[in-house]
């Protein structure tokens, strides 16, 4: 029933979220072709470029072509590049994807047990340590951060390459190359989610069920172990959900500072140049990505929760 | 030897002392029942005595459980007594299971905690432990969602009880739970005790309930155990003040002057009220009947009381007879009036509202003149607001003082009597009372008990009177009706009601009220 | 109840807030003046905080950038408190109705944009500007501050008190307007000191890729991004306005926690326990 529902909804926000894109380039500019080309265009240049688009059709047929398209993994061709879209795309999100990921699994790993001792220690010296800390980490850009990660680590110790992207041949020297940024989106988030954990497991400790297992006999260390950890999970997976979204922004942002040719280059590249068609189809591909981890995450909630299990 | 034995047990947070020197004496397999009203400490001596008492309370006095001195034993030892020699039950059952985990797990959990048990015989055991508490028909891998109240309250007692301890503590085991549910429960109690030769420490507001149950009693008044006896010696021959009192408000009959006029005031003919039902994929699942088919009058000056469980329809009905919900049939009538969701101000104007929580009837920011004078908004001309609001806030006991003061200046009672001061503001010809008094204490509920029959009278007002509480009804009303699953199944004169019951659910609920014993407080 | 963090917050967000109007009247040195000849000096009695690569001081740069970074913020969150709350709010009164569900639909689908991809389509049309990221930023505050109202008022709805108010006859307009947002605006406000200081942190990096506010308007972001090509030789120029975002970020952040404290004494109690 959840997991139906929740597909649903997953569609749905797809398809308004494609017509939400489609109009905002196509529609809103008036005529896209002339828009690309800028004021001096040749009026042949333009209705070359009309053609070759296929902005002769109708606004609804168009539409159908391009998520038709889609999902048949052709997003048009790149009018500066003069190649697939699905070309420019297709490597550039092997590194943008894969370093949001990176970065939401090293904010979990950093957060659950800084969150959890501070939770444990409410009160002492430890959660006032950690929440001091946190409180610091979210106020620092990820960007300005990374700058001074390349400073020490690449320039300085030279442990590692400044910037650029090996490629997955040799996956060891990919992930050496994403682990800078990805520590740099990281650590803002994990200071978020370990607040969050924190405060998850505070309230938890605080429900009657804890107090039932207590007087079961089980230790204070015991109920967080065997009650209050998965059930301060349930807040804690939304902002998981939340955070990729994050995450993805962030790198699109953080490539900057790394020289890595991801989506965030592109698109970059593809509004100045004005690739109208690079622009739609690769933030259609990243709103996708939000949509699906979110699905994801909503399907984890009902592993999680049994009353989610119907 | 003594099954447990507390002696000058004190607890304080910082420099306020919560509990002074309680001091109590248990022998095996005994029910002692420790009553009070709410914080008098009740609750705070069983988790003294459990030593779960939040961060920042010390605890001095001692405690010897079996002969064995609890109160000195680290954490660590104490968490091997706690499930094992002594066991707890908590008032709420909705949320004291974890929702995450299968109800056999979590009774097989106290059976594995002290036992070397695998998962698989730890199961086995706790299918036993809930076939014992009356739970034969649900499997183990049900989820504390999936169960009622009634069911989850024995599992929380299967927990307790899975490796038969000694002594059996239970915090209001029953007073989330209605009559005839309660009366199971406490019957399964008793059943227990018996079984097993366990103590068992009943905590209850409840005088009725402990009458029944108790051997021994112990009052609690502010921290202290102000008497302790038998059964019989405490009730029926209080030694203390305070017992005295309690005991007199707990069967306190208001005087009434019943003046039954032949103004119908109020008018209900088989109203019927869905809900849609719950929200499928495509469409939803069938509606639900809440209300099928009612139909009663109410004169004026009457005192009309509607007795029902949970889930019997009855807080729909009031919904839809407050004009804020719409009837799918049937029509109510107020005067010659039809009043439904769009009902005309004037007439919405007759029929005024006093709620069950003192303490979420007002919104905290506004002050006490405000709220009183909100049903203002009903006429086309009011009065002077202060004025109106300074009379009414005397005429229920208030001074006009407190129309400048916020909520939170006040107690549950004086909120409740502020409540009935704005259901009371703009004279409405009925007031429907909504489980008005029954989050009060007994010798506060008496109070306000007597001063809606004084308010009755003198303004010649209807009430409507709905309660689970079929002991507090009957103090109240003329007539009254019964209802169950959306229709009423009887209904006649109150005294009639109660002593010859024609209805065989009427009888259930009276068999499973717990009364106190004849010559109390006489 | 006012705690270390209410003080130390509202310091640091105050000292900004000074700095960013005080760029009106006054700045060390004029933003706008190039000195080639005093490019990247170190922090000094005159240049306070250094110079950048044309020579401008930065102390004064900060001060200008402030402006921007506050008005940005400020803007977007009144943006987002202004549509977002109605919109909680109307969805609250018609719990379950059709209007809720199509409220909540809409929030769910802003979600899955996050504010950079907001700017990247609104950049391609009309082109970079702070406007851009005032929009942005603003349209990704709506679904906070809506989900946050309804929430909120939901809860509030089911309250015996807004039951009295409806048999005295008031309409689902005028009970949100008098009981539900005067109980849930200490929420808001709360909320609002937060996504204030997220949207200094989202104006920074979109300024940081080109597509927040533009030359000659200075700003934090831009700050950065100049300065990186630069970091190894004058790593100053990244130092301070990082750590402007920083400290007014973290002052918003202690504001807010200290807020919460003020305005929901439970948890304080919960604390003390």
């Amino acid at each position: 029933m959840h997991v139906a529902r929740r597909l649903l909804s997953l569609v749905l926000t797809l398809v308004v979220a494609s017509v939400l894109i489609f109009c905002v380039i196509e529609v809103l500019p008036g005529d896209p072709a002339a828009f690309m080309l800028g004021m001096n265009a040749q009026p042949e240049a333009v209705d070359a470029l009309r053609a070759q688009m296929g902005l002769d059709a109708g606004l609804v047929s168009r539409y159908f072509t391009w998520a038709g398209g889609l999902l048949t993994g052709d997003f048009g061709a790149s009018y500066t590049y003069r190649v697939p879209v699905a070309e420019l795309i297709g490597d550039r999100v092997w590194v943008s994807l894969p370093l949001a990921l990176y970065a939401l699994l090293l904010s979990t790993i950093i957060a659950f047990p800084i969150g959890i001792i501070a939770a444990m220690r409410r009160g002492k010296a430890a959660d006032y340590g950690i929440m001091g800390a946190t409180q610091l980490g979210i106020a620092i850009p990820n960007f300005w951060f990374a700058m001074f990660l390349v400073v020490i680590f690449a320039i300085n110790l030279r442990w590692v390459r400044a910037g650029g992207f090996p490629g997955w041949e040799d996956p060891l020297a990919a992930i050496g190359a994403l682990t800078l940024p990805a520590i740099a989106l990281a650590l803002p988030q994990a200071s978020i989610l370990a607040r969050i954990m924190r405060s998850a497991l505070i309230d938890t400790l605080d429900e009657d069920y804890v107090r039932t297992a207590r007087a079961k006999g089980l230790s204070q260390g015991g109920v967080v172990r065997g009650h209050a950890l998965r059930n301060a999970m349930i807040p804690v997976l939304t902002i998981i959900g939340l955070q990729f979204s994050f995450l993805l922004a962030g790198a699109i942002i953080i490539e900057n500072v790394f020289y890595l040719p991801g989506l965030g280059r592109l698109l970059f590249q593809a509004i100045n140049q004005r690739d109208l068609i690079v622009v739609e189809s690769t933030v259609m591909l990243l709103v996708m990505a939000v949509v699906v981890v979110t699905f994801l995450v909503d399907m984890a909630y009902a592993i999680v929760d049994p009353r989610l299990r119907r | 030897m003594s099954l447990l034995s507390v002696q000058n047990l004190s607890v304080q947070i910082g420099s306020v002392q919560i509990l002074r020197d309680v001091s109590l004496e248990m022998a095996p397999g005994q029910v002692l029942g420790l009553v009070g009203e709410s914080g008098s400490g009740k609750s705070m001596t069983a988790l003294a005595i459990m030593r779960l008492l939040a961060e920042g309370m010390q605890a001095s006095g001692s405690i010897v459980l079996q002969g064995e001195v609890l109160d000195t034993l680290s954490e660590r030892q104490m968490c091997m007594r706690r499930g094992r020699n002594v066991g707890m039950v908590f008032q709420e059952p909705m949320t004291a299971l974890n929702p995450l985990h299968t109800i056999g797990d979590q009774v097989a959990e106290t059976v594995r905690l002290h036992t070397k048990t695998g998962r698989r015989a730890a199961l086995v055991r706790a299918r036993e432990v809930l076939d014992r508490v009356g739970l034969e028909h649900i499997g183990l891998n049900r989820f504390p969602h999936e169960l009622s109240g009634g069911q989850r309250q024995r599992v929380v007692i299967a927990c307790a009880i899975a490796l038969a301890p000694k002594l059996l503590i239970a915090d209001e085991p029953t007073t989330a739970l209605d009559v005839t549910t309660q009366g199971e429960i406490l019957e399964l109690l008793r059943r227990l005790v018996r079984e097993d030769g366990m103590g068992l420490i009943l905590i209850t507001h409840d005088l009725a309930v402990v009458a029944e149950m108790a051997d021994e009693i112990a009052v609690m008044q502010t921290g202290r155990v102000v008497e302790r006896g038998s059964v019989d010696d405490v009730l029926l021959r209080p030694q203390h003040d305070y017992t005295r009192a309690l005991l007199a408000a707990s069967v306190h009959q208001p005087v009434r002057q019943v003046r039954l006029e032949s103004e119908t005031v109020l008018q209900v003919r088989d109203v019927r009220r869905s809900y849609p039902g719950a929200r499928r994929l495509i469409g939803r699942a069938p509606p639900v009947q809440a209300v099928r088919g009612i139909s009663f009058d109410l004169k004026r000056g009457e005192n009309l009381g509607l007795v029902g469980e949970s889930g019997s329809g009855k807080s729909t009905l009031a919904r839809a007879l407050l004009g804020l919900e719409p009837v799918q049939s049937g029509e109510i009538r107020l005067g010659e009036y039809l009043m439904d969701a769009d009902a005309s101000r004037a007439l919405r104007r007759r029929i005024g509202v006093v709620f069950q929580d003192p303490f979420g009837s007002f919104d905290p920011r506004w002050t006490v003149e405000r709220l009183v004078a909100e049903p203002f908004h009903l006429l086309d001309n009011p009065p002077p607001r202060r004025a109106a609001v300074e009379e009414v806030l005397v005429s229920v006991g208030m001074k006009a003082s407190d129309a400048d003061r916020h909520i939170h200046a006040f107690s549950g009672g004086q909120r409740q009597r502020i409540a009935i001061a704005r259901a009371l503001i703009i004279r409405p010809d009925i007031i429907l009372l909504d489980e008005a008094v029954s989050a009060l204490d007994v010798q506060v509920r008496a109070q306000i008990l007597d001063l809606l029959a004084e308010l009755s009278a003198k303004y010649e007002v209807s009430y409507l009177f709905i309660s689970h509480d079929l002991s507090v009804v009957r103090a109240i009303t003329d007539r009254v009706m019964v209802m169950q699953l959306g229709q009423i199944v009887e209904s006649g004169e109150t005294e009639q009601v109660f002593t010859a019951p024609q209805a065989d659910y009427t009888r259930q609920l009276l068999a499973a009220t717990p009364r106190l014993p004849e010559g109390v407080a006489n | 109840m006012i705690s270390r963090n209410l003080i130390l917050g509202g310091v640091l967000s105050g000292l900004f807030a000074v700095l960013a109007v005080l760029s009106f009247v006054w700045t060390p040195f004029d933003v706008e003046t190039l000195s080639i000849p005093d490019r990247m000096l170190r922090p000094s009695g005159t240049h306070w905080l250094g110079t950048d690569q044309l020579g401008r001081d930065i102390f004064s740069m900060l001060m200008v950038g402030a402006r921007t970074s506050l008005a940005v913020a400020l803007a977007s969150v009144v943006i987002g408190m202004g549509v977002g709350v109605p919109l909680g709010l109307t969805a609250a009164a018609r719990r379950d109705g059709l209007l809720d569900d199509v409220i909540m639909r809409g929030n769910d689908l802003i979600f899955a944009f996050p504010s950079i991809l907001i700017a990247i389509l609104f950049t391609a049309l009309v082109g970079p500007s702070v406007w851009n990221a005032i929009l942005a930023i603003g349209i990704f505050n709506i679904p906070v501050f809506a989900r946050l109202s309804r929430g909120a008022a939901l809860s509030l709805w089911s309250r015996e008190y807004i039951m009295a108010a409806r048999v005295a006859g008031k309409g689902a307009a005028r009970i949100s307007a008098e009981h539900i947002l005067p109980n849930i605006a200490n929420l808001l406000i709360v909320q609002g000191t937060i996504q204030f200081s997220v949207g200094i942190l989202v104006e920074a990096a979109l300024s940081y890729v080109g597509l927040g506010a533009q030359p000659p308007l200075p700003s934090w972001g831009r700050m950065l991004a100049d300065a990186q090509t630069l970091i190894s030789l004058a790593p100053h120029m990244a130092l301070f306005p990082g750590l402007a975002i920083v400290l007014s970020v973290l002052g918003l952040n202690l504001m807010g926690d200290g807020l919460r404290d003020v305005f929901d004494p439970k948890l304080k109690r919960g604390r003390a326990r």
